[in-house]
Formats: C-alpha cells, structure tokens, sequence
C-alpha cells in the first residue's frame, strides 16, 4: 500500500524514509527546520535548515549607532544576554582605548557568570525534558525566575538588559541586591545537588545520555567547536582561562572537562560550571565589597557625563546630547574580540571606519558550528536520539540566524 | 603577546612568501593579506606547520567596498589552541571572482562559506553543497551587499483570500529614515534646510 510492498513479486523493498524535525517540534528549542533521512530508526543524513529567524542583525547594525547596537546583542543569545553585550563592548573599548574601572568589571564578571548559570540550568534541564525527565525543567526554571529578578533589578529588564556599556556598566548596583545575590549564591548549590540528585544517577538518564553523541577531540577541532563541546572531550579550554579578559585572571576557579565526549560528560560539565560560576560569583560580591562607590563608567568621551555633572556643567549637558544623538565614534580599525560565553567563543568581528557607525559587524556565534557539526554527529544514531543530541549541543536560535 | 605574534608573522614570511602580500600586527593581532591562489597551501601550512599550530577555524566573513577596485575581502580568522594564539587572513577579490572553498581541510568552513555565498555573492569553487543557507527558500539578492537596501524588496504576508502566503514588493506606509546625526559642521553631506534659498541670490 505505501509502496514498501511489492504485489506482484511479493518482495518487500526497503527503502529511506526523509522527515521534516521540526521547525514546530517541542524539542527542536526554537525554529531548528532539520531534513532527516532515515534508514529504518538509524538516521543517514540530517540537514538542517536554518535562518527561520534571521532578522538581518548584522545588516541593521551597519545603520544604527554603537550604542543603538548594543541592545540587539541581547536578542542574539536570549538565554544568556549580557554575555553577549559583553563582546560587543569589549571591541569598542579595545579598538577605542577605553579602559574600564575596577567596580564595572567586576559588575561584568558577576553578571556573566550569572548568564552562564541561566543557561546552563536552561539547557541541563531541558536537555533532561527532551530525555523524559519533568520535574528538572520545572525546578530549573524557578532558579532562572530568580536570576532574572536579579536582572530586572540590576537593569530593569528581565531578558533584554541593555546594560553594559563601553566603558563600563550603565549604573551601578543597589547595595541590597548585591546582598541578595550573595544570599542566593548560596542556597543555590543545595539546588544543584537536588537536580543532581534527580539526573546524575538516574538510570534513564543514563540511558539516553551516556555513550550517545561522542565527540572526540579530532572532531572538536575539525568542526570549529568552542565551550562545553570541547570540554566535554577531555580539553581543557576555555577563553576565561587562555585568554583573560576583564579581571577574570584574578578568580579562583576550575574547568571542569569530561573524559569521553559524550552527552553525560558535557551533562556533568555544565553542572560543574554552575558550580564554579557560584563561587565566582561570590567572590566578585566580595571584591565589590571592598571597592564600594566607585565609579562604573570611565568618564570620558565615550561615555555619558554624571547626571550631577549635567546640572551644573554646560559642556557636560553638550557631551550629553551628543552622545545620544550623534553617538560615540570609534576610531578606525578592525578587531576581533571574543568571550567565553556559556555555549562557547561568542565574537565580534568589528570593522570600524571613524564615523559613529559600523562598518560591518560578523557575528561569530557558538552554536552557529555546533548546529552545523550536527550531520556529523547524528549519522548512526536512532531517531529517538535527535531530541537529545540537539538538546546537548546547546543551540538557541537567536544567535545562530542573527 | 606581541612578540609571539611578530615570530609567528617570521616564520610566515620565510616559508610563504610567494601566497603573503602583506603582514601587520594592529591591536595585539596578526593580520595577514594572501593572494586567492595561494589560499589554500597557505591555509593548509598555518594547520600542518608546528610553528602555526591554526587547527580550528573561528569565522570566515567577508567586506564589502563597493568603491574599491577589487570590491570584497574575504576573512578568515584561525585560532589555535595548543600555540594559544589568533591569526586574521584576508583574501581579495572582485565581484564575480571565486575563491577555492576550504572545506577539505576545514570541514567547518562549510555553512560559513555558505553564509557568505548568500549574504555577499561569492562563490566557492569546489564547495560541496554551496545553497542558501540564512535566508528564505527563493531569496534572490545579497543582503549584506552595500548596495541592497535595509528594507529589502519583498515582504511575505498571509492572503487571507487566497488562504496562502504571497510574496509582494515592499510597501512602506512610511518612508525609511536613515537619521544622520553627524554634526553638519563635520560630517553632514546634505544641504542644510534654508541653505538652499541662499544659493539663489
């Protein structure tokens, strides 16, 4: 009837089966379109479709200003906005000179790695979902409810910050938030343990997790993998660590790296980096601690004047309105500055021509080569898999189509 | 940092010397200008060469200078992670040149080479699956190109009567502003309003 059978020979013919994953499949996280041709339960070939949600970022972004820009970094990688702002901030103040006071890259540090805990508990435990585990999803949810509190209180926006500046931090942070930061940081590792204590062990889990999806590190390497991917497989790389930027060198932390490549190690990666990420955090209240009411924005050129200053100072009320309406310009040059974010190396590659707008901006998002290794890794595996192997790579769509 | 990247640009010097057209290290980075044909030896050497180490491809983009009498460069950024080191390399060409693809010895330039095929117009030679990668299915046009326009020249919209998707040319209900905040003491390159009456007397 459905041409598998043969009336006249009587011979069954075996024969491909291509299917649409997605782009409206609960565990395709977000807009992924995925052509997979199927031999039986075995996957051939997977081709992915993207750019369901380009919306032209970096076509925008060559007609706004660099602050005008700032904000559609937060729209990039939404699980995990500021990390973003963070390199684009970082390309305008390396190719600008402008260098950022302590109390502000302290304040970046602490916000990014609360990102990276947002994500992670976002993707562990929907990774777990897609595995048939409920209740991690809903408990990790709460954590990021409460992060995201601390974001609305630091910024004023849950998701979209728009809060880093070049040069700085927008304001500076209410001295009772920085209290209750601490005091989640650390109740939260209790939480952890109680994730753990529903996943790590859990034999279903185990089931679907270990042994699926190894990557070895020829294939990191081969596929252009950052971040826990790499980690994941016994390297331990990690831009924080090899090439510091903002004050993380002053930190005490480990990275954690797995031993074989597979969706449990980077499972067991991530919870570990949440670990780490606490006690960063901690010790970045701690040094804000000792450096209370300084300033957060290197005043300068590039930079607004103090409100106070405004009031008083006609060329400061100038300054002002210049930077808002005319913008900061960037002296002309071109430069490549990356972070660690919590999927992996997130970059802006930054052309800049000295007037107050962008040449071009690349975007150079992590999961963008993830999803792309995605073929490679998928041959072989059953479908049932797919959800899992996509939950694990760690893809959010916002920064792979820009 | 620097005098890391100042051997590194030695030893690029002295064994590919015939693909290198020029070398400069601007903000604690290596940037290196190849020639289109001598792009993949020299790719293949920063990989295989233990003084180069670049086994991980980070990004490939390209620019546009529309007045520029070879209109695009193409860049590549390597990174590597034993040597802990970054290079840029650029490659020039003209509108209609094509640069052979790395994909044999980057499998992950794949979808860039594809992103910037779509987004500029440049072809790869030898790529293996060179389609469309980020915009629609039947997008016709470079977006990334200088001479596109932000708006673009279509919009897709649901026609209730023909119960499907249409494809229309873009109607806008106002016209685009592209705000130029530049000082007219400085930047301005427009006539300032009320200048025009000036010019009459």
């Amino acid at each position: 009837m459905d041409g598998s059978h043969d009336k006249r020979t009587e011979v069954q013919e075996i024969r491909n089966f291509s299917i649409n994953f997605g782009p409206q499949h609960p565990a395709a996280h977000g807009v992924l379109r995925m052509v997979l041709e199927l031999d039986g339960e075995i996957v051939e070939r997977a081709d992915p479709h993207i750019g369901l949600l380009h919306r032209g970022t970096e076509k925008l972004m060559e007609s706004r200003t660099y602050l005008q820009n700032l904000p559609y970094f937060d729209r990039l990688d939404y699980v995990a906005p500021m990390n973003q702002e963070h390199a684009w901030c970082l390309a305008i103040e390396r190719l600008a000179g402008i260098d950022v006071p302590r109390r502000a890259s302290l304040i970046r540090v602490l916000f990014c790695e609360i990102g990276r805990v947002l994500n992670h508990l976002m993707n562990v435990c929907s990774q777990a979902m897609d595995v048939g585990a409920l209740t991690p999803n809903l408990w990790g949810f709460e954590e990021r409810e409460k992060l995201m509190v601390f974001y609305e209180r630091a910024c004023g926006a849950r998701l979209h910050a728009n809060y880093f500046r070049p040069g700085g931090v927008h304001q500076d942070l209410p001295p009772e938030l920085l209290a209750d930061i601490d005091q989640w940081a650390q109740e939260f590792p209790q939480m952890l343990d109680d994730i753990e204590g529903l996943l790590t062990e859990n034999r279903i889990f185990k089931q679907r997790n270990v042994d699926i999806a190894v990557v070895s590190k020829q294939e990191c390497l081969d596929w252009g993998m950052s971040g826990v991917m790499v980690r994941g497989s016994g390297m331990a790389w990690d831009l924080r660590r090899a090439q510091p930027y903002e004050c993380y060198d002053e930190f005490d932390f480990q990275i954690p790296v797995g031993t074989k490549g597979d969706c449990y190690d980077r499972y067991l990666c991530r919870i570990k980096e949440m670990h780490e990420s606490t006690k960063i955090i901690r010790q970045a209240i701690q040094k804000l601690d000792e450096c209370k009411g300084e300033d957060v924005l290197s005043r300068g050129k590039h930079t607004p004047p103090k409100r106070s200053d405004m009031k008083t100072s006609m060329e400061a009320l100038i300054h002002h309105f210049k930077l808002y309406t005319e913008g900061l310009h960037v002296p002309e040059g071109e430069i490549y500055a990356a972070v660690e974010a919590p999927k992996g190396e997130f970059g802006v590659y930054l052309i800049a021509d000295g007037s107050n707008k962008p040449y071009k901006v690349k975007i150079r998002a992590p999961g963008y080569l993830h999803l792309q290794s995605l073929n490679h890794i998928l041959q072989g595996h059953q479908l049932a898999d797919v959800a899992a192997i996509v939950g694990t790579i760690d893809i959010v769509f916002g920064e792979i189509d820009r | 940092m620097t005098e890391a990247l100042q051997d590194l640009a030695g030893v690029i010097e002295a064994k590919q010397s015939d693909a290198l057209v020029s070398s400069g290290i601007t903000h604690d980075e290596l940037t290196v200008q190849v020639t289109p044909s001598g792009l993949i030896e020299f790719v293949e050497f920063l990989k295989s060469n233990s003084a180069c180490q670049f086994t991980t491809l980070v990004d490939i983009t390209a620019i546009d200078y529309p007045s520029r009498d070879k209109r695009f460069d193409v860049v590549y950024h390597f990174l590597s992670m034993t040597l802990n080191q970054r290079i840029r390399v650029k490659v020039t060409i003209d509108d209609g040149e094509m640069v052979e693809t790395i994909t044999a010895i980057h499998p992950s330039a794949g979808w860039f080479e594809r992103e910037v095929f779509d987004m500029y117009g440049i072809m790869f030679a030898n790529h293996p699956d060179l389609r469309r990668l980020l915009t629609d299915y039947g997008f016709q046009g470079h977006p990334l190109r200088k001479d596109f326009p932000t708006t673009g020249y279509v919009e897709l919209r649901y026609d209730e009567v023909e119960k499907r998707c249409v494809y229309e040319p873009v109607k806008l209900t106002q016209e685009y502003r592209q705000f130029d905040f530049m000082s007219p003491w400085e930047g301005a390159e427009y006539i300032l309003p009320g200048d025009e009456k000036g010019e009459g007397k």
